[in-house]
């Protein structure tokens, strides 16, 4: 048995925003109140000042295990979410092989247990290697334990083959996550069409290559009834098709990632930093803004990272032909707390919905709340640590963090997955 | 001195730093036209000539502006580097600045490689053309031969024509007219446009008949051919009748005003023979001017007034 005393525990599922003592035993909460009493050699961890929210999931994420363990693998990846303050991820499909039947799912949630930290939630492609072509055993790959759908890294080219896809997935209670990017229109582009596309003298991926998609997205929900999640969105007119949607009723979500809530293409300069170099590319101060909103009017419903490592050598190059990414397990959370939160722009309720309820509901996992019964998933946060993102932050196995030098305030301090203590005093176990 | 280490683009240089190398360079046009054409100057400098992308033309002339300034000179290409055996730029680049050089002239393929190159050598760096990005010695020598011609660049108009999108010329020569004081207009179809001609300073335009009598300028770019064909141009012929410069056109300028190019010309395509060798041209005059303002830029980077300039 543990006793975790005196944090303020927030949770809007169950109504709770106040200083209270947990108690887990086993892998689960069984009390939940003031001043309880450590029994007989029960650990109790002293958590006076900090902050307990349901366990954080990131529900897109690469781990690049199997094809490029060299950048990540499951365990590092595992270690690099747990020391961000999450218990559970979910991986995106474009390893190689591709994760497109239900051998590639077994795989990634065997390797993950070994782990024994963060749980992984494998994302199944939508097509077969994610080409856009043919179905992807979608329905073993539901049998064999896939949280969701989704060709990320590319968008379905073909509206006929979206539709293909959304028509299939809908016989099964799972979300399909559209990468949304028409290729016609963004070949070559590796920043932000426009003031940043000419200052740098780089092909540009202009918003409406984004847009189209999601648009075209949209009205294939109304076509075929499947619910729609728009990963990574990055402008505003996207967000606006998106509440249009939510208005009329459509089940179509949304999640947006730090990098586009907190950096712009005015950061990538004359010296042409290939961290900055993600797809979709860095929008204007404009557009972060808006997206900035949508987080706290809960347009958006969801934080996620986009977690993409690579190696020294893939960014150590010319822009032109660095790999996009950015990594993020490590610094969400704290940009989060440090831009939104703690300047009192989001509450700590807002904060819990998009980290850890709207994930959940949209991976189709079991609620975890701060009620007893409730499966022990908890993450304990240091809201007063200051620190500046560097080398030395990352358990991630690659270090290609758009945000090194930024000084962050706030990070996960403990957590705790099914009642296991995977990071204990920001160390992982 | 000038107020930049290395030559990467137009956008960091002053007007003083524009004008010192133009004023340098016609002391050294002075030398090339002498009967024995070489000074001490940069006697014992290393100088690398790195071409990442091939470019006979602009090598030639830095080739030539190393011989008579008396620089030691290496030259390496795409083809016979290890870039392309798999070792990094950064690698190859410490690899060779291990060797004591103190210049790097590079042409490169990608946007910002110069700047790359910097970060991985203390040796000064010219860029000699990165990708859609810059080439400013080109927009210097282009300063250089407009300067030459109106005896100053400030209050005059400047028409650039063409290709603009994927032209390394317009992203440093529109910029360094603009710091002398000039206008510039950007003209082109839309499918050639610069996304954000403001950042320019540059009005943008697809109407080039209207913008011929009102300026001293006229700027013609090369159209790749290979983009001819594509998406973004219907036809040759059809270019040629809408932006092509010929003799009706060119009947319409300003008195005095003059004819540009970079080089190398599609002739029948941007501009029509013709026009090319009328005496309002000025395409040959631009290429002598290149050796005289590479000259300059290697001579004031590497120490200026340090050296002895005989
Ligand atoms: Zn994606």
């Amino acid at each position: 048995m543990t006793l975790l005393k005196g944090a303020h525990l927030h949770d809007p599922q169950v109504a709770i925003d106040d200083v209270a003592d947990i108690r887990i035993d086993g892998e689960r909460i069984v009390e939940v109140g003031e001043d309880l009493v450590a029994c007989d050699g029960e650990e109790s961890i002293d958590c006076t000042g900090c902050d307990l929210v349901p366990g954080l999931v990131d529900m897109h994420v690469h781990f690049r295990d199997p094809g490029y363990e060299y950048k990540e693998t499951i365990e590092t990846g595992c270690r690099a979410a747990t020391k961000g303050g999450f218990t559970d991820v979910a991986t995106m499909p474009n390893t190689d092989p591709v994760c497109d039947t239900g051998t590639g799912v077994r795989y990634q949630i065997d390797r993950s247990k070994a782990a024994g930290l963060a749980r992984v939630h494998p994302i199944g492609a939508l097509t077969r290697g994610e080409k856009g072509e043919a179905l992807a055993e979608i329905g073993d790959m539901v049998m064999e334990g896939a949280a969701a759908f989704s060709d990320d890294g590319h968008g379905v080219q073909s509206a006929g083959m979206m539709r293909c896809c959304m028509d299939y997935v809908s016989q099964f209670d799972r979300v399909a996550i559209a990468h949304c990017e028409d290729e016609s229109i963004t070949a070559g582009g590796l920043v932000n069409e426009g003031t940043c596309s000419t200052r740098l003298g780089m092909f540009g991926w202009p918003a409406a290559g984004e847009e189209l998609e999601v648009s075209r997205d949209i009205d294939l929900v109304r076509l075929t009834g499947c619910a729609l999640h728009v990963a990574h969105i990055s402008t505003e007119r996207s967000l606006d098709l998106v509440r249009s949607a939510k208005a009329e009723g459509l089940p179509v979500t949304c999640e947006v990632t730090p990098l586009h809530l907190f950096l712009t293409e005015d950061d990538i300069t004359d010296t042409y930093d290939t961290n900055l170099k993600v797809n979709p590319p860095l929008r204007t101060p404009h557009d972060a803004a808006a997206l900035r909103e949508g987080v706290c009017d809960g347009s958006i419903d969801c934080i996620v990272t986009d977690h993409a490592p690579h190696a020294a050598h893939e960014k150590d190059c010319e822009f032109e032909i660095a790999s996009f990414g950015s990594i993020g397990l490590e610094t969400s959370l704290g940009l989060m707390l440090t831009n939104l939160v703690l300047p009192g722009k989001l509450s700590w309720d807002q904060l819990v919905s998009l980290m850890c309820v709207s994930p959940r509901r949209l991976l189709r996992m079991q609620p975890v709340t701060l009620a007893v019964g409730s499966s022990a998933d908890l993450t304990v946060i240091d809201p007063s640590i200051g620190y500046v993102v560097s080398d030395g932050l990352f358990e991630s196995r690659s270090h290609n963090s758009a945000f090194l030098g930024t000084h962050l305030t706030g990070a996960a301090r403990d957590v705790f997955v099914a009642g296991k203590r995977t990071l204990m005093d920001g160390v992982v176990a | 001195m000038l107020s930049v280490r290395n030559l990467i683009d137009t956008t960091s240089l002053t007007a003083d730093d524009i004008t010192q190398i133009l004023d340098t360079a016609q002391s050294f046009a002075e030398v090339n036209s002498r009967a024995i054409k070489k000074v001490p100057a940069l006697r014992g400098r290393t100088i690398v000539n790195l071409f990442l992308e091939p470019s006979t033309r602009t090598r030639s002339s830095f080739e030539l502006a190393e011989k008579r300034l008396s620089a030691d000179s290496l030259n390496m290409s795409g083809s016979t580097s290890s870039v392309v055996k798999g070792e990094s730029l950064a690698d190859t680049i410490q690899t060779i600045a291990a060797m004591n050089v103190d210049m790097f002239v590079c042409r490169a393929k990608f946007a910002g490689t110069p700047h790359l190159i910097t970060e991985n050598t203390d040796a000064r760096v010219i860029n000699a053309g990165d990708g859609k990005h810059q080439h400013p010695t080109q927009a210097l020598l282009d300063l250089y031969t407009i300067r030459e011609n109106f005896g100053h660049l400030d209050g005059l108009k400047v028409a650039i024509v063409g290709d603009l999108l994927h032209s390394r010329v317009v992203g440093s020569l529109a910029p360094a007219l603009r710091t002398m004081g000039a206008e510039v207009t950007l003209v082109g179809p839309p499918t050639f446009q610069v996304m954000d001609p403001a950042w320019f300073g540059c009005e943008q335009t697809a109407d080039f008949d209207s913008v011929i009598p009102d300026v001293d300028v006229i700027y013609m770019l090369r159209v790749q051919l290979e983009r001819m064909e594509g998406a973004a141009i219907p036809s040759r012929r059809e270019y040629n009748r809408l932006f092509g410069l010929d003799t009706v056109r060119a009947s319409h300028m300003k008195e005095g005003a003059i004819v540009c190019h970079p080089g190398p010309m599609n002739r029948g395509m941007e501009i029509m023979p013709e026009v090319a060798d009328a005496p309002y041209a000025k395409i040959l005059d631009q290429v002598s001017a290149g050796v005289a303002v590479r000259m300059a830029a290697m001579y004031l980077l590497l120490g200026g007034e340090d050296n002895d300039l005989a």
